[in-house]
């Protein structure tokens, strides 16, 4: 078998990786090693996500495909893996709106670009989020909502964080179906994303990263 | 009659439909009376208006002016969401003042908020509705998941009808669930043996779940006793109907309520063949669907809301292979029958534009959202009439100056030669409404054709 990992993974041969990993595991390959060619795998799922040559059900495969992946180097593993993050981020969709199909997006790609993600879920009021930020610290808030009432929601829970004390402590990004600039000013947020790439944009931006 | 129809050509059914939308009448078959003569001259020439716009021959007197909200006139009448949808007075009351004080060209009807007690009855499980898993001041919102599993397109593909009534039907409705348990009609052959069919039917389960569907069936006759009242009162002001019924994408009617987002995108992957067989089984019933509607209403609008084929949910490939072909199959058949499509494309469709203008000229109204309208005036504008594109944004934060501006931009562009039609681009729930005033205001004046 001379496909790897990395390259089957990341033009999404389900088949074909899931193949490869069982016979690694076979061979008692290092499963910390399979997984960071899965990570490495999935780098370039979000890079070729980012330059418009995959779209949302590539997105979509490969986490599907990942978690099977996970699923069989799981049980081998003896030691949790270490994996050096670029900055945390708390990310949910806004109170009254339950949509999470963006959501999940943006979580993933910016797992896959090294973040750690604390993804709240949909339907959040203003002080989960600021809890959150407390206690996990992050530095950057996403702030999710497809539904007009999202805009108010939105904007209440960047008013909960200014009066938590933390606003200058966080950036805070929002995104969604009908978000823009006239929301984005509207909310108090630093920014908006376009899509995704446009909030992994943002995040390494905030964090210095190039 | 019956063959009458069946000789004429597409256009002369589309005249017909729009000789009928003309002439309305209600469900006994009178004519709907108008309220004042001046009343009755709107109606008209705001139907022959949106017909001179949407069929690229003739250029309309102006610009329409189309309104077309989702809960807007419910919070603009001072009530919420739980409220309209329990007391289909106070739906009337909210949907009749959103037209008498905007006075769009059509009425959109108040179908949309949907009757609370008959979801609450079947036990509705797909989507949140006020008062059941969101806050009364909120609208309702799909809880999206696998209604469909992924091993059973060959049910769905074999025999789709017996797969919704014994199979997504008891997962979406609770009350319904027993179901599950009822025959496969097409065995009810002969004598022999039928009574084995029946059995179901003495069943506990089954009864009450009978039971649910009849006490289901008085309500949604109570409340569409309400809204088609409202209806022909719209209509007696002078305001048509915008629409004569709605149907769907194939690949939406499989990605949105019965596989899922996640379900559909990875069946494009795993089981492509599958996904297709069970979109052409779907295309025909898809288009049954509206023909029926269009024709029972007298009235050629079909609306079709179109979702998993907007700009980065698909690739230019996956959209060729698995989006375009079926939907293009439903608009066609819906066409031959003289029905004008009116998908609404919510989200961004430029990269859509090149491939879904392979349809014949003046037969569709496309509303966009997103999109670029200067490019897709010189796209899909050459063969169809486009609306849209006042952004939720804009409607909800902007003033109304700003709003005047930005209609005053599209009815120079893409109104330019006749063939747009001024519309929200998204379906609306907050909005300022002087800025709504506005953009109905500025399209009566600045949108006259001279």
């Amino acid at each position: 078998m001379a496909k790897d990992v990395v390259s089957s993974l990341s033009d999404l041969k389900e088949k074909e990786v899931l193949e490869i990993v069982q016979d690694r595991l076979r061979k008692n390959d290092d499963p910390l090693k399979i997984l960071d060619d899965a990570r490495r795998g999935m780098e370039i799922v979000g890079k070729r996500f980012a330059s418009g040559e995959y779209f949302i059900p590539d997105l979509i495969y490969s986490g599907e495909i990942l978690k099977q992946i996970t699923d069989l180097v799981k049980p081998r593993l003896t030691k949790a893996v270490e994996v050096k993050r670029l900055g945390k981020v708390v990310l949910g969709t806004v109170a009254g709106d339950i949509h999470d199909i963006g959501l999940n997006i943006v979580d993933f790609m910016l797992d896959t670009n090294g973040f750690e993600v604390y993804n709240l879920g949909v339907d959040q009021h203003p002080q989960v989020f600021v809890n959150k930020i407390k206690e996990s610290g992050a530095a950057i808030v996403g702030l999710s909502g497809f539904l007009t009432l999202a805009f108010d929601s939105m904007k209440q829970t960047v008013d909960a964080i200014k009066e938590a004390g933390l606003r200058d402590k966080v950036k805070i990004m929002i995104g969604g179906g009908q978000i823009d600039e006239e929301v984005r000013k509207y909310t108090g947020a630093d920014a908006y994303g376009k899509d995704a790439m446009a909030g992994v944009a943002l995040a390494k931006q905030w964090t210095g990263v190039k | 009659m019956e063959k009458k129809w069946a000789e004429m050509s597409p256009e002369e059914k589309q005249e017909s439909l729009f000789q009928r939308w003309l002439s309305p009448k209600d469900p006994a078959g009178n004519d709907i009376k108008f309220q004042s003569p001046q009343a009755e001259k709107a109606y008209k020439e705001r139907i022959i208006r949106i017909k001179d716009a949407i069929q690229l021959k003739k250029l309309p007197d102006r610009v329409p002016a189309l309104l077309l909200p989702s809960f807007f006139p419910v919070y603009y009448a001072g009530m919420t969401p739980q409220e309209v949808m329990y007391d289909y007075d106070k739906l009337n009351i909210a949907f009749k003042k959103f037209l008498i004080d905007f006075e769009p060209d059509v009425n959109i009807g108040n179908v949309a908020p949907g009757p609370g007690k008959f979801f609450e009855i079947l036990d509705y499980k797909l989507y949140s509705w006020p008062g059941h898993g969101v806050p009364p001041e909120q609208c309702y919102q799909c809880n999206e998941g696998e209604y469909m599993k992924a091993d059973e397109y060959d049910a769905l593909i074999e025999d789709p009808s017996n797969f919704f009534s014994n199979v997504y039907l008891p997962r979406v409705f609770g009350a319904l669930a027993p179901f599950q348990m009822l025959p496969t009609l097409t065995g009810i052959l002969e004598m022999y043996g039928v009574a084995f069919n029946f059995i179901p039917y003495g069943l506990p389960p089954v009864q009450n779940a009978l039971k649910a569907l009849m006490e289901a069936g008085n309500e949604a006759l109570k409340w569409v006793g309400a809204v088609g009242a409202f209806t022909n009162e719209a209509i007696g002001l002078g305001f048509p109907s915008m629409w004569g019924g709605f149907t769907k994408a194939p690949f939406d009617t499989i990605g949105d309520t019965l596989r899922g987002t996640k379900g559909v995108m990875l069946d494009m992957y795993r089981q492509p063949d599958k996904l297709l067989k069970a979109m052409d089984v779907l295309t025909p019933i898809m288009i049954k669907m509206g023909v029926n509607a269009a024709k029972m209403n007298g009235n050629p609008m079909i609306f079709m809301p179109l979702h998993k084929g907007a700009d980065g949910f698909l690739s230019d490939e996956q959209f060729r292979k698995f989006y375009w072909p079926s939907l293009r199959k439903v608009m066609m058949g819906l066409i031959d029958e003289g029905i004008v499509p009116n998908p609404a494309a919510e989200g961004g469709y430029n990269s859509r534009l090149e491939v879904v203008r392979d349809l014949p000229k003046g037969k569709t109204l496309w509303m966009l959202d997103q999109t670029d309208m200067i490019k897709a005036k010189k796209t899909l504008g050459s063969v169809a009439c486009l609306s849209g594109n006042i952004a939720t944004s804009l409607l909800e934060l902007g003033t109304p100056q700003q709003t005047k501006d930005y209609c005053r931009k599209l009815i120079d562009t893409v109104g330019k030669g006749g063939g747009y039609i001024m519309c929200n681009g998204a379906f609306f729930d907050q909005a300022k409404p002087e800025n709504v005033k506005a953009m109905m205001e500025v399209t009566k004046e600045y949108g006259v054709y001279k």
